[in-house]
């Protein structure tokens, strides 16, 4: 039915559609890199996604998965290997002819162990080089060194780049290519003359002649830009601003639902860092842990840091991520009698409002966040108060993000950290580096030689198997139990799930804003400015 | 004008005051979250409002009144006092001396003190109070912040080596030590006091920035610093002027300073 | 004599520039989270990504040869490339430059014109209300920062520039009054006016002159403060210039961005300096 409606909703909405005229919205920072294999910032990854052609869509409102450059896929060999039916007729943005070559091309330059990227390193399971037969121009058979959990989805982020080109990179399968870069300032794309997807009409999309992405830091600016009509997009905005905006002009104000960014705390359980003992005991106490996340009033948070646009987080995956989300989870109720219940387990005692442990320390311990970002200052700041309440002395420290990286990976020197954390692809398989007790990013305790508990050695366990299994239902159920040590264990505590908030014109058509990103112009290519809007350009 | 000076003495002694007894004087204590009360408009029990968080507005004024009104100046004597030492000496010995301290100046002011701060501020043990973070913070904007102070106190230091009057003292045998105390320091307070009274709310601006990128005070304590980032949301402005407060209160401060000041600054 | 003169002030001015350069560069290599990359915390990297992260800083590790190559590669034009914006410093440096100067020109000429257009009137006439008016109205602008008046320009749909001459006429304003009202109880002054000469010929020829030292002083301290107050501007409001460059610079420890930085600004700062002790050492030898 959901598929029925989109579908008639896209028809509609291209029998209505006009064509023509120029889409304006804010990148944050400049693209570091115009490479499709070698970004990591979120400013790249725009440009990439609104230029590059890939052969497996993800579709954001869906999630499900959809054919692009490939009209049909098969995974073999446990997942190790995938064959690939490509789409004919396909050319680049300079009109080179698209073929399988590219993609064994592409495929080859993403797996040079040289090239470090976040994208290619996602489909590095195992040490070796990738085998590519090209039986034919249309078909191509890509073979990995070992599987590769979750092998389709991550075929989402690899644009595919010409051999065969004068252009390189240049030379694009998007709907747009990017025709001028003023750094600092802005980045132009514009149509691909050659895109190859056409709407119910026959015609060929995009309906859009251009993207223009100015690079803005200031949201405030980027508000009022917008309000003045400067701007039709907003692709996330501030809780704060949102809020403004909803009062001024609420039909702009769209909230999608849940995202998949939530924030949560961490105590250091490092046996080397430089802490006192008494200290390290406290962090290693699943009983410390459950009571601190007991003591947080997590409602509160949502309700005045977030204005109300988000909701308390369950773990590690957020609600909007629908198949992987335990909804058998429910995230830790507020309740500072059972903290105070859970501590006194272990020997914690409240007198005369000051929390002390069986040899008669008060508790008070730092907590570290970054520097600018306002919601984890003023999240700082009430879990400061909540934490009071039960005799809990909290320090926030808060440091530039260099700083606190380095005392977070590299000298451990640090007591609690309350950061962020953004999952980029849907499949837990993204992050394994975080749930392996061996990895770099397990940041509680990163590096270990041997699982230090055993519940951590399950999570190692749960981990792999997953990774192995190829069923998805398989896959569900070992993640499913790994998301319940978590929350037993409260290793991490997890505060809030953000909601996905965006501010979409009236000028702009089509736009159906999703939970994950890019919120807005996921469907860039259908993108269309109202006839209003197309007379103001024209001016 | 000998009227307005009273007033100034009196609305500094005043503030000083209020800000000094904040214990006895404040309804709240700064740092008490009113959640229900969230962003609430002036009332008669929030006299100021509350702001984001539920917290009492004039509370946390007079607070931070009291941290930015003891800790600037002293910062601002600091580094005025080192201005005067280096710059008299360069200005009134002349010569070599005078061109190696115009060099040290000038790298003073170029180099990235940022770097400082952070360095400083990650060597501060964790459990370093709020407190004892913001009075690290302003000592050594004291010590790096004389650089511009030093260049003015140079200039007239040098002028007035070459004036009328001490020429006149060092042909009547008076030289050394005694001149400089009798003849040239009183030449050069006026300039001194200026750049004393400048430096005050350019350090509490000073504060301010630094807060922006994590190196101000840190919560709950609240300091004219913090209070003034507020005010980069314009629109919030607008819709309560109550956040304006904190910037009236300096600028009274600070007229009331100058105000106070002898009238004559220059050097004859 | 004069060659050997000029050579001295030469190489001094070198000296400084480079030691500048050196403290600099030292600052930002012992600082916190040096050898750090943001991309650190991003999941999908394995091991040997995380390890070729770490071995690009090597080259920086060792401060006095990284020093040593930076100078010798300078000395052909080569600033080095910024790490964190992946291009070289020199081209991001002259594309910068232009956007700050115009920042600070126009802040500085804004701010002494303001300044001293408040500051003639108020010695000229003596209107005590006026006087009053004109503190009052410095003593606002004293208070408020810099970025704080750039955003409410914006806001106001006002020229953003003149955020940085908002700032500055408090200063000059208030010095140049004073100067100016000590400048006409000076005996020559007295004198002059004594001697029935017109009130344009005795500011033009006593005044003037007399009170020309000590605001050159002051503009040269003004240049400083411009690019000071011109860095939050920058940062706040998007202007793609050198403040901009140095904060970004800061935040990522792009260390050659940063050296080159110094330089630049220690050879700025060195020159303006100069010029306005040339300026001040000129007035006074015709005074004399």
């Amino acid at each position: 039915m959901k598929r029925l409606l989109t579908v008639f909703g896209i028809t509609a909405a291209s029998l209505l559609a006009q064509w023509g005229g120029e889409l304006r919205f804010c990148l944050r920072s400049d693209p570091k890199t115009f490479n499709p294999l070698l970004v990591e910032d979120e400013a790249s990854e725009t440009v990439r996604y609104l230029t590059g052609g890939v052969l497996i869509r993800v579709n954001r409102l869906t999630q499900e998965l959809e054919p692009e450059l490939a009209t049909s896929w098969k995974i073999s060999q446990q997942g190790r290997a995938i064959t690939f039916q490509l789409r004919r007729g396909v050319s680049f943005s300079d009109g080179t002819p698209f073929t399988a070559d590219d993609v064994a091309y592409t495929m080859h330059a993403l797996m040079d162990p040289a090239l470090h990227s976040p994208t290619g390193d996602s489909f590095r399971s195992a040490p070796g080089d990738v085998q590519t037969t090209v039986p034919a121009p249309d078909r191509i058979t890509i073979v990995f060194p070992a599987p590769v959990a979750g092998l389709d989805r991550l075929f989402d982020q690899v644009a595919i780049l010409s051999s065969r080109s004068p252009k390189k990179e240049a030379a694009t399968l998007g709907p747009f290519v990017v025709s001028r870069y003023t750094p600092g300032t802005e980045v132009v794309l514009e149509r691909n003359p050659q895109y190859w997807k056409t709407d119910a009409g026959g015609r060929r999309l995009p309906y859009l002649d251009a993207i223009h992405l100015d690079i803005q830091q200031n949201r405030e600016i980027e508000l009022v830009r917008f309000l003045r009509g400067e701007l039709q997009l907003i692709n996330t905005i501030d809780p704060e601003m949102f809020s403004r905006l909803s009062k001024q002009e609420p039909a702009m104000a769209r909230d999608a639902g849940p995202s998949l960014e939530s924030e949560m705390i961490w105590f250091n359980q490092n046996p080397s860092a430089p802490l006192p003992d008494y200290e390290k005991s406290w962090f290693r106490s699943q009983n410390f842990r459950r009571a601190i996340s007991a003591a947080i009033n997590r409602a509160d948070i949502c309700r005045i840091v977030y204005y109300g646009h988000a909701q308390p987080a369950v773990g590690p995956v957020s609600p909007a991520n629908r198949f992987w989300f335990n909804a058998a989870l429910k995230s830790h109720p507020f309740d500072p009698k059972d903290a105070l219940a859970r501590l006194a387990r272990d020997g914690f005692e409240l007198n005369n409002g000051v929390l002390r442990d069986h040899d008669g320390h008060a508790v008070e311990f730092s907590l570290i966040t970054n520097s600018g970002n306002k919601a984890r200052e003023q999240m700082a700041a009430m879990i400061q108060q909540d934490l009071a309440a039960i005799g809990i002395k909290l320090n926030i420290v808060t440091l530039d993000f260099r700083s606190l990286i380095e005392r977070i990976s590299q000298s451990s020197h640090y007591e609690a950290c309350l950061l962020g954390l953004t999952n980029y692809d849907l499949d837990p398989s993204s992050q394994m580096n975080v749930w392996l007790s061996s990895a770099e990013n397990h940041q509680w305790y990163p590096n270990q030689k041997k699982p230090a508990t055993p519940w951590e050695a399950e999570i190692d366990r749960l981990m792999q198997a997953q990774a192995a299994a190829v069923v998805p239902a398989k896959r569900k159920a070992y993640f499913d139990q790994v998301q319940e040590i978590v929350s037993d264990q409260a290793p991490f505590l997890y505060l809030v799930t953000k909601d996905s908030l965006s501010a979409v014109s009236p000028a702009v058509q089509n736009v159906q804003p999703a939970m994950i990103r890019p919120q807005t112009y996921w469907n860039a290519e259908r993108l269309a400015l109202a006839p209003a809007q197309l007379a103001r350009n024209a001016r | 004008m000998k009227r307005a000076r009273n007033i100034a003495a009196g609305v500094l002694i005043l503030i000083f005051a209020a800000s000094l007894l904040a214990g006895f004087v404040a309804p709240a204590p700064y740092a008490a979250q009113f959640r229900d009360l969230v962003s609430a408009p002036a009332s008669r029990r929030f006299w100021l409002g509350t702001d984001e968080l539920g917290r009492d507005r004039w509370s946390r004024l007079l607070y931070g009144t009291r941290i930015s009104l003891l800790l600037a100046p002293a910062a601002a004597m600091l580094a005025t006092f080192l201005a005067v030492v280096i710059g008299g000496v360069a200005g009134y010995a002349g010569g070599w001396c005078d061109r190696v301290i115009r060099r040290v100046i000038d790298l003073f002011l170029s180099l990235p003190w940022l770097f400082l701060f952070l360095i400083v501020r990650s060597l501060l043990p964790l459990d370093a109070t709020p407190l004892t973070s913001v009075i690290v913070t302003f000592t050594i904007m004291g010590l790096v912040g004389w650089a511009p102070a030093a260049r003015i106190i140079r200039a007239g230091a040098q002028s007035l080596r070459n004036s009328d009057l001490v020429l006149h003292a060092r042909a009547c045998g008076c030289h050394g030590l005694r001149l400089v105390l009798v003849h040239i320091a009183p030449g050069l307070k006026p300039v001194i006091f200026a750049q004393f009274w400048i430096a005050i709310p350019t350090f509490i601006l000073g504060e301010a920035s630094l807060g922006l990128i994590g190196l101000g005070v840190a919560e709950p304590l609240p300091s004219w610093g913090n209070l003034l980032r507020e005010l980069a949301n314009p629109q919030s402005v607008m819709s309560n002027p109550w956040i304006l407060a904190p910037l009236a209160v300096l600028v009274i401060v600070v007229s009331c300073f100058q105000l106070l000041l002898p009238e004559r600054e220059f050097v004859s | 004599m004069r060659i050997r003169h000029i050579a001295r002030h030469l190489g001094a001015f070198l000296l400084t520039t480079l030691i500048a350069g050196l403290l600099g560069a030292t600052l930002v290599r012992f600082g916190p989270g040096f050898e750090t990359d943001e991309q650190q915390l991003d999941p999908r990297l394995n091991i040997q990504s995380l390890q070729a992260l770490r071995e690009s800083h090597a080259s920086e590790r060792r401060l006095p040869a990284f020093y040593a190559h930076y100078l010798v590669r300078m000395a052909t034009g080569d600033f080095g490339v910024s790490r964190s914006l992946d291009r070289p410093v020199g081209e991001l440096l002259s594309e910068r430059a232009p956007v700050t100067l115009r920042l600070m020109g126009a802040g500085i000429a804004g701010g002494w014109l303001l300044g001293l257009a408040l500051a003639l009137p108020a010695v000229w006439f003596r209107a005590p209300l006026f006087d009053l008016a004109s503190t009052a109205l410095s003593g606002v602008f004293l208070c408020v920062p810099s970025a704080v008046l750039a955003l409410v320009l914006f806001f106001a749909n006002g020229p953003v520039r003149f955020a940085i001459a908002l700032l500055i006429f408090p200063k000059v304003f208030r010095y140049a009054r004073n100067l100016l009202a000590n400048a006409y109880t000076q005996p020559h002054v007295l004198a002059a006016r004594a001697r029935g000469l017109s009130a344009r010929s005795v500011f033009l020829r006593h005044v003037a002159p007399w009170a020309a030292p000590q605001l050159l002083a002051l503009a040269g301290v003004s240049l400083g403060v411009a690019f000071g107050a011109a860095i939050p501007i920058e940062v706040l409001c998007d202007f793609p210039g050198l403040g901009q460059l140095a904060w970004k610079a800061a935040l990522a420890r792009d260390l050659p961005v940063l050296v080159g930085l110094t330089i630049l600004i220690a050879a700025f700062t060195q020159l303006t300096n100069a010029a306005s002790d040339l300026a001040i050492a000129a007035c006074t030898r015709e005074q004399a």
